[in-house]
């Protein structure tokens, strides 16, 4: 292994366009998937009555490309990037940043072959069998030493407020991974979790709220923190604002992920204490929202002809209605009615396509044109065009699930007065599927925008050629 | 994972989390205290990042920080109001289970006049009655239908309830006691009884010539004098035991798959087939209802 170059003057930027364009494709390759099982629901003849091609099997395979290859991929790349750049020096380790992409890579093609094979460890978000889980675990502390060593030989004196975040979440989502998938072994492909009944649920929700929380919420609030001062070429609103909501939203996150498990075999002071905290969780993720969104003062009209800081700015937007919506339906009466409906799903994506989806293709298109020396992307149209099938995909997309997702809730607490239920489960089912119409044509939206971003991007890259970086100068107060 | 059954937890908890909530305040409290300093004039804390990141001064917006207090506030109360301190029940004295057996108590209350007044009539009396024909359809449509269908014809393992070709019995006592108690459907594996391979699938075409269905006549004969092992449960002419819920075998209706590899299948394998009892969910009176309604599946004229 090559020792850290600390004393190279330049960035490593080559780790960071593979993570960028593979960031990319998974994108394309998860929310395809995403399409299809949109349209299983619609048509359930499109699960081809075969095991490996069935909703069970493609829906997690949909929710781990997006989140760990698409997400994850953004954020490696992302978090190299900012590191460098603020802490004006060049990456700690690089064969290890190097191991940390192939690695991740590997995860992800071995999650794309198992998952339709049907091997799964039954947790949401955690379902990857256990020597998958292992290599995880391994590339994860890599990521970790590249990022903290990079920090650690930093040339300024203050760490800038994206790294506080990108540190939090590395770290927490250690934390997160080790535990939750702590499981014995039975063979190669099979293990049975380390918690039983009601302890695994527990822990499984702790994981699954906190995997929102730090990978897709506290990374990506890492993401803004960089990016969008960068584009709109203006200081960050408030110091003190990021310091309170940084503190706040790691502290509070952990305590939320009771309001999972609302009405069930959790104990009641575990559902209240979720509760609260849930509660307690708003004016945290909207400090973050508006420090986003004033660092535009005196610049809103940057918006008019900036496509990249449009996708910011709509993101922000999406974060703040989802992280509204989120406490809410923590509360116990509105979950009652929530709970285990198409809602729910809705709420997900108003955040995953919304807030995190927009706010890495912003990162990707601010990045892409400066890795390979270029002055800007390929097409600024084809961004615009992306940014409008992106918007109208999302509210399409959520819209129709809020109408099914009350709907049903709606239908399956209706009582006759012989207290039989008014409607059976199957017209449930039924009602809904205009809803799943709008709902898939919503994604296909998102997926075309998200095809046309990977042209451009390739366009991009073949017209320009890996460019190398100089560190600049330390200014004098950092 | 052992229960955590120590009276140190509950304390714990207690601590934590309302050093949780506090520590929240305080360091809201704190951060607004700090006073800014702007080296450059500009309104900006001074440091910079990257040739152009910095950070501006701007206080923490004033309905923001209400907004937090507001929720800090509210989480104590609600502390106080219900159970979410360690063993602390709350001054509500609210439980989720408390709330369930109040809302169903409740209900059950309401609809039992409705019920009560089928209790006394006659299975037959109720099979025509409308009103209780309206209530069983609901009743099996949300309850039944999962497994029986929509239509009541079941499918594979699944019973049809209206083909009048009953595993239990059909009367409305034995209708009512398999709603009332579940039923569990067990034969055992049989190879070995029957004897080798070859013996098995002759006694499979044995079983396929009672029903008249598509089999090797050669093998049927030959598989006749095997036969013995299983008619001790399906009875001598194959026509099965009510009392044991042993299938009738010569009806040419096929609970577990029509044709010779189903039957074979069954002989080497056995089967175990459970309906779970619905005695929890329903009250005697409520089942009767719901009886009257299976029962008219097959015996009502005027749906035949």
């Amino acid at each position: 292994m090559q020792v850290s170059n600390s004393q190279s003057n330049t960035y490593n930027d080559s780790v960071i366009r593979q993570f960028s364009i593979m960031a990319v494709v998974w994108g394309v390759v998860g929310m395809l998937v995403g399409v299809i099982i949109a349209a299983q629901l619609v048509w359930p003849e499109l699960n081809l009555g075969l095991p490996w091609t069935s909703f069970g099997r493609l829906r997690p395979l949909h929710t781990n490309a997006v989140i760990f290859a698409f997400g994850g991929s953004t954020l490696f790349a992302t978090s190299y990037y900012v590191v460098q750049r603020t802490c004006h020096t060049t990456l700690f380790l690089p064969s290890l940043a190097k191991f940390t992409f192939w690695g991740w890579q590997l995860v992800i093609v071995a999650a794309a072959i198992s998952l339709p094979l049907g091997f799964t460890q039954g947790k949401e978000y955690a379902e990857l069998e256990w020597p998958i889980d292992l290599l995880i675990a391994v590339v994860w502390v890599s990521y970790a030493i590249v990022f903290f060593g990079t920090i650690g030989t930093r040339k300024v004196k203050h760490i800038y407020v994206a790294n506080w975040f990108f540190g939090a979440f590395i770290l927490t989502v250690a934390l997160l991974h080790i535990v939750n998938s702590a499981a014995m072994p039975a063979s190669m492909m099979k293990s049975y979790s380390a918690y039983a009944g009601v302890q695994d649920a527990m822990v499984q929700w702790w994981y699954g709220h906190n995997a929102v929380g730090f990978f897709l919420t506290a990374g990506f609030l890492g993401i803004m923190y960089y990016f969008v001062p960068k584009q709109a070429d203006r200081p960050v609103y408030s110091y003190s604002l990021s310091i309170v909501h940084f503190w706040a939203l790691i502290f509070t996150y952990m305590w939320a992920g009771p309001h999972h498990l609302h009405y069930t075999a959790l104990p009641d002071w575990t559902q209240s204490l979720g509760m609260a905290f849930s509660l307690i969780l708003l004016a945290p993720s909207w400090g973050g929202m508006i420090n986003g969104m004033m660092t535009l003062s005196g610049a809103w009209h940057k918006l008019r002809t900036d496509p990249i800081l449009r996708f910011m700015i709509v993101s922000l937007s999406f974060y703040g209605m989802s992280t509204f919506e989120g406490p809410m339906m923590a509360i116990k009466t509105v979950n009652s009615l929530s709970h285990y409906t198409d809602w729910t799903v809705g709420h997900v994506h108003s955040g995953a396509l919304g807030w995190v989806g927009l706010v890495s293709m912003g990162a990707i298109y601010y990045m892409i044109p400066r890795l390979f020396g270029q002055k800007q992307m390929h097409s600024i149209k084809a961004i615009e065009l992306h940014f409008w099938l992106a918007t109208v995909g999302i509210v399409l997309y959520i819209a129709a699930l809020w109408i099914s997702g009350v709907m049903e809730g709606l239908m399956w607490r209706a009582i006759n007065t012989d207290g039989t239920l008014t409607y059976t489960f199957v017209e449930s089912v039924k009602a809904k599927q205009p809803y799943y119409i709008i709902r898939m044509l919503g994604g296909l939206l998102y997926l075309s925008g998200m095809t046309i971003m990977l042209w451009n991007v390739i366009k991009t890259a073949t017209s320009g050629k890996a460019a190398t970086a100089t560190i600049p100068p330390v200014a004098a107060h950092a | 994972m052992s229960d955590f059954t120590s009276s140190f937890w509950p304390i714990f908890i207690t601590v934590i989390s309302l050093a949780g909530v506090f520590g929240c305040a305080l360091l809201l409290w704190v951060t607004s205290k700090i006073k800014a300093s702007s080296p450059n004039g500009d309104n900006t804390n001074g440091h910079v990042w990257d040739e152009n990141l910095r950070e501006m001064n701007n206080p923490l917006p004033r309905w923001w920080v209400w907004m937090f207090i507001i929720t800090i506030v509210f989480s104590l109360f609600y502390f106080l109001a219900y159970p979410a301190l360690g063993g602390y029940t709350g001054k509500l004295g609210w439980s989720q289970v408390g709330q369930y057996e109040q809302e169903m108590a409740a209900a059950n209350a309401k609809v039992a006049p409705i019920y009560a007044k089928f209790a006394a009539m006659p299975i037959e009396e109720l099979a025509t009655n409308k009103e209780a024909q309206a209530i069983g359809e609901r009743l099996f449509m949300n309850n039944c239908a999962l497994c029986h269908g929509s239509d009541a014809h079941g499918s594979k393992g699944f019973p049809n309830l209206t083909d009048n070709d009953w595993i239990h019995g059909g009367s409305a006592e034995k209708i009512n006691e398999t709603i009332t108690n579940g039923r569990i459907g067990m034969m055992p594996p049989m190879a070995a009884a029957v004897g080798n391979e070859e013996d098995v699938k002759n006694v499979a075409n044995y079983v396929l010539s009672l029903s008249s269905s598509k089999h090797d006549t050669a093998r049927a004969a030959l598989g006749k004098e095997k036969f013995a092992a299983c008619a001790a449960c399906h009875g001598a002419d194959g026509t099965g035991n009510q009392a044991v819920g042993a299938l009738n075998l010569s009806d040419n209706i096929w609970l577990h798959g029509a044709g010779e590899e189903a039957i074979i299948k069954r002989i080497n394998l056995g089967v175990t087939n459970q309906m779970p009892a619905q005695s929890t969910k329903f009250s005697p009176e409520q089942i009767h209802v719901l009886t009257a309604y299976v029962w008219s599946l097959s015996n009502n004229a005027s749906q035949q």
